[in-house]
């Protein structure tokens, strides 16, 4: 059984979130059933050689099973109201198979070991089914097997473990600091998620991992009546591969910019982001309109993360690249032969872009991916140059490579893995450099803080951004606040066009929590680090009308 | 036995509240299979199928609510799904805008239902699309599509004796046929309630045609220019439209249904006087629930009647606050049309542009519904009458309701699915003048 239902958060006044709905898996659960252990590890190993075995005596040359456990809790609030408190749980088995050298997948979430073989059974019964339309068959990159392993999200508090009434107690104060400060409006949220993952493969591994990620977020807006007008700003978060402890606020992890604009590393200091919000969207609704024209962009990571995300990050991955998302989220411009030249020039030789599931504190890191393959880190773009694409197991042969990248991933257990993106980051600069020291050498730009409004064509060629927080850069300082700003590039002139980066200090990480791929649509979490990065002679349109 | 009958609901819907201690309870029960086959490089990629079932009980003492949900439905179970909610309650704080349970209410009569769908196998979903594949197979083209369909029912009763049920089913098809070489591509998309009008291999047609005339297309000077937009395209821009109906945000300023003063532009033009946009449940080309989740029946309703604002969505909250009769959010939308054809509106065309399709939309400004994306898998110059030649696509900045008002043109409505939400609907091709094209996109 699967329930798979949907929040709609339109008309919610969030703009990160609109147009997009949130998905909730599972059945609600009290949430004392989410802090109760399921089955043990020694006891999923059990259930897991069931599987194994079955698929094997049935013929399938490969197996691999999933015993998935998927928490979520999400809190919803409006001024002063909480909306939902949503607590869910998931818990099943997903068994994919080779045989006759073509895919098949089951799923159960009756647990037992007699229900287990028999999903195994039909997992093995629709590969050989679906192998009569086979052209090709499956070509498996090796793994060696792990044996007994485990990984767990470093954490200091798991959110699950923290009361319900600390959180509302947290969101009340940012909603009541808000409208203190000018927010007519506010919604915040936080998203917590634990997957509790038993992975087991006829290779020999049996891997049982802990992960979680957090992200809390929220929407100010201020209205002006009289004018009929209203403006928006985001919170400035980024979710994480973290516990509750990104809810600190630590100073240490706060970073001062001009004009006394704070950036949040690996703490977030919610109330008094939520304060500075609601003051910065009264003041877009009197903000200069921007004259459209070519700028120098200065843009904060918590920003170019995005551009990184949807120009680099999908355009890298291989079934793209292929056509297996050619009827939905499309194909990549960064084709095969371009890879093969060894000369494409996808950005100035600033820009290396490195992939990875490794990185402390985000959403793409694991020990294992969900095919077993260990995390690793690899180089997409080096020196402006592509060097490589995110392949998995049955892809990276396709590139002539043996090993795969360790980027293969399932939203539940009965979803079918298959190539998601790991972290995407683009490196920061060996030489020393901070933000003021960038925006001094600006004649002309403007510097863009947060995630707007985004939209990319389905080869990545062209994309459009907006943001939250614009600021007009004149003769090397920051001179005011603009709004009605989005850019538009070509991903290769832009990226091309990066032509300075800050240094390590200013590195942080921006997330997607539910970034959407396949056809049905499955979610994943992934993270983009980068530091600040200018960007000359960017196409700037305004973006105001009246109806 | 995942598809329950009227009857069987019934029966389940009275004992779970039959357990109830609570003030006021309100069960809302669901249960569905959908199945999918999915494929690309002219081979079966994926298949799968889904069953759900879902109960749901609200408890409210007072104004203290609970809410509970389970999958599972046997005695045990539903006792204890009953118990939760009313423990949830017990411990939740006053809902300021908890609003009493309905009475008994009479709904439309509207058959969402058909056998044809319901009886999909396996086998039938990869007999569509082998006939896609027949169509498209022998071209040097590479074919990836995806057939997704639903059968199910939802159901409700509450305390005061309100009972509701509606069953329906769904099936989605589409298709993107690019050539080998990449210069060119095509897309479909067809929904229907009814199976028996899927025509896979019609559709395949319309793909192939469109990815085959795209080759070759020519950079146009991207500007202001007179559209034809085909229903596939035009439904992701209205769409936005369609979804900010809500009164509340009208009213609290922050919609582009809010105006200067602190006043909403209900009564007003805001539109080109042609364009009428309702709902109505009981349309044989889209049928859709006659109930909304609240158990508010829904009627006939237009929002948009010849150009000006006549509704808006209130929740009964919202309706009780603002002393209006509620108006629950619609399960479809129809815009109204003219008789006619996508080929009459070409032929009528002196110089502008045919597009298929668009893609990646999103919202750049909630306040004006200004809107962004691309053309994508088709788009055609016209210059007197006739379809010269492909162009290369491009990137729009435009609001839906700027668009509305530079109307030139309506065609014959035809069910369409939204390739942004999923949703069916029944939407006119439009001819639009000075329309914004703001850049050119490389993709094909």
């Amino acid at each position: 059984m699967r329930r798979r239902d949907f929040i709609q958060l339109s008309g919610l006044g969030m703009s990160a979130l609109m147009g997009s709905s949130i998905p909730v898996l599972g059945s609600t659960v009290p949430l004392s059933q989410l802090l109760e252990p399921r089955a043990d590890a020694a006891a999923k190993k059990k259930l897991a050689d069931v599987a194994l075995n079955a698929a094997r005596s049935k013929g399938a040359t490969y197996a691999d099973v999933r015993i998935g456990r998927y928490l979520q809790q999400f809190l919803f609030t409006r001024e002063m109201k909480v909306q939902n408190i949503t607590n869910a749980e998931s818990y099943g088995v997903g068994i994919r198979v080779i045989a006759n050298g073509t895919w098949g997948f089951s799923a159960t979430s009756d647990v037992r070991p007699e229900a287990i073989a028999k999903c195994a059974e039909t997992a093995v019964a629709i590969a050989k089914a679906n192998s009569k339309l086979q052209k090709e068959p499956v070509d498996l990159a090796p793994q060696k097997g792990v044996g007994d392993v485990s990984w767990k999200t470093p954490l200091k508090k798991n959110a699950f473990e923290v009361p319900v009434q600390e959180k509302i107690d947290l969101l009340m104060k940012v909603n009541g600091e808000a409208m203190k400060n000018g927010a007519g409006f506010v919604t915040s949220n936080l998203f917590f998620i634990n997957e509790q993952k038993y992975f087991a493969s006829t290779d020999g591994s049996y891997i049982d991992q802990d992960v979680h990620r957090i992200w809390p977020t929220f929407t100010v807006t201020a209205v002006d009546r009289q004018a009929g007008k209203f403006k928006t700003r985001d919170a400035l978060s980024s979710p994480m591969g973290m516990g509750y402890e990104y809810l600190d606020g630590s100073a240490a992890d706060k970073i001062p910019g001009p004009n006394g604009l704070i950036s949040y590393r690996n703490s977030y200091d919610m109330v008094e982001d939520a304060t500075v919000a609601a003051r910065q969207a009264k003041e877009k609704l009197t903000a200069k309109s921007i004259q459209s024209g070519k700028y120098d962009l200065v843009l904060d990571p918590n920003h170019l993360g995005l551009t990184i995300h949807e120009s680099v990050g999908h355009a890298t991955e291989l079934d793209r690249v292929l056509g297996y998302e050619a009827n939905y989220a499309g194909t990549s411009f960064a084709t095969l032969d371009k890879w093969k030249s060894k000369n494409f020039q996808y950005g100035s030789k600033l820009v290396n872009i490195v992939a990875d599931k490794t990185q402390p504190h985000t959403l793409g890191t694991v020990g294992y991916d969900d095919e077993g393959v260990p995390g690793k880190e690899w180089d997409l773009i080096k020196d402006g140059i592509l060097v490589n694409y995110q392949a998995i197991r049955d892809q990276v042969k396709m590139l002539g490579g043996t090993e795969s990248n360790g980027c293969c991933y399932a939203d539940n257990w009965d979803s079918i893995q298959f190539q998601r993106m790991p972290n995407v980051s683009l490196k920061p600069s060996a030489e020393k450099r901070s933000v003021s020291d960038m925006i001094k050498g600006v004649d002309k730009g403007i510097y863009i803080m947060g995630r707007g409004s985004y939209s990319i064509d389905q080869q990545r060629y062209n994309f459009q951004f907006g943001g939250q927080l614009f600021y007009e850069i004149k003769n090397g300082q920051i001179v005011g606040m603009l709004d009605d700003v989005a850019y538009q590039s070509n991903t290769q002139e832009f990226w091309n066009s990066c032509v300075q980066l800050c240094d390590k200090d200013d590195y942080r990480t921006f997330g997607s929590f539910f970034d959407g791929k396949g056809q049905p649509s499955q979610v994943s979490a992934v993270s983009h680090g980068c530091p600040t990065t200018r960007f000359n002679g960017v196409n700037v349109i305004n973006t105001g009308r009246k109806i | 036995m995942v598809l329950l009958t009227e009857a069987e609901a019934k029966a389940l819907l009275q004992k779970v509240l039959s357990y109830s201690k609570a003030d006021e309870c309100v069960v809302n029960l669901s249960g569905g299979e959908s199945g999918n086959i999915r494929y690309a490089r002219n081979e079966v990629s994926t298949s799968g199928s889904t069953i759900n079932q879902n109960l749901q009980v609200q408890s409210a003492f007072g104004k203290k609510v609970g809410v509970a949900t389970i999958d599972e439905f046997d005695d045990a179970s539903l006792e204890k799904v009953v118990r939760r909610a009313e423990e949830l309650a017990h411990l939740a704080p006053e809902n300021p805008e908890y609003v009493s349970v309905l009475g008994p209410q009479q709904y439309l009569k509207s058959t969402g239902f058909f056998e044809s769908t319901a009886k999909i196998t396996p086998a039938t979903r990869a007999e569509a699309i082998a006939k896609s594949l027949d169509v498209s197979g022998n071209q040097k083209l590479a074919a990836a599509g995806f057939l997704e369909d639903y059968r199910g029912y939802s159901a409700m009763m509450n305390s005061k004796g309100l009972f509701a049920y509606y069953p329906s089913t769904n099936v989605n098809f589409s298709l993107t046929v690019r050539t080998d070489d990449g210069t060119g591509s095509g897309y479909v998309t067809r929904g229907y309630s009814d199976f028996s009008k899927l025509d896979t291999s019609s559709a395949t047609k319309i793909a192939v045609e469109k990815c085959l005339g795209s080759v070759g297309a020519r950079a146009l000077e991207p500007g202001k220019y007179t559209v034809i937009l085909e229903p596939t395209a035009g439904v992701v821009l209205l769409e936005n439209i369609f979804f900010g109906m809500d009164a509340r945000s009208a009213d609290e300023g922050r919609s582009f249904l809010s105006k200067p003063g602190g006043k909403t532009k209900l009564g007003e033009k805001i539109v080109d006087e042609r364009v009428t946009i309702f709902s109505d449940p009981t349309n044989p080309e889209l049928p859709a629930s006659p109930w909304a989740g609240d158990g508010q029946p829904r009627e006939k309703i237009n929002w948009i009647e010849k150009g000006v604002v006549k509704n808006m969505a209130y929740s009964r909250f919202w309706a009780q606050k603002k002393g209006v009769k509620p108006v629950p959010f619609p399960s479809n939308v129809i815009m109204a049309g003219g008789t006619a054809s996508l080929d009459d509106m070409i032929k009528s065309t002196q110089r502008g542009i045919l597009v298929t399709k668009l893609w990646y939309i999103r919202t750049v400004d909630p306040q004006t519904l200004l809107l962004t994306g691309l053309t994508r898998d088709g788009t055609f110059y016209i210059e007197n009458g006739k379809i010269k030649h492909p162009i290369k696509n491009f990137r729009f900045n435009e609001s839906p309701v700027i668009m509305l008002n530079n109307l030139e043109a309506l065609g014959k409505p035809e069910r369409v699915v939204s390739t942004e939400s999923n949703s069916n609907y029944l939407i006119p091709p439009m001819k639009i003048r000075e329309f914004t094209f703001s850049s050119l996109s490389d993709a094909v």
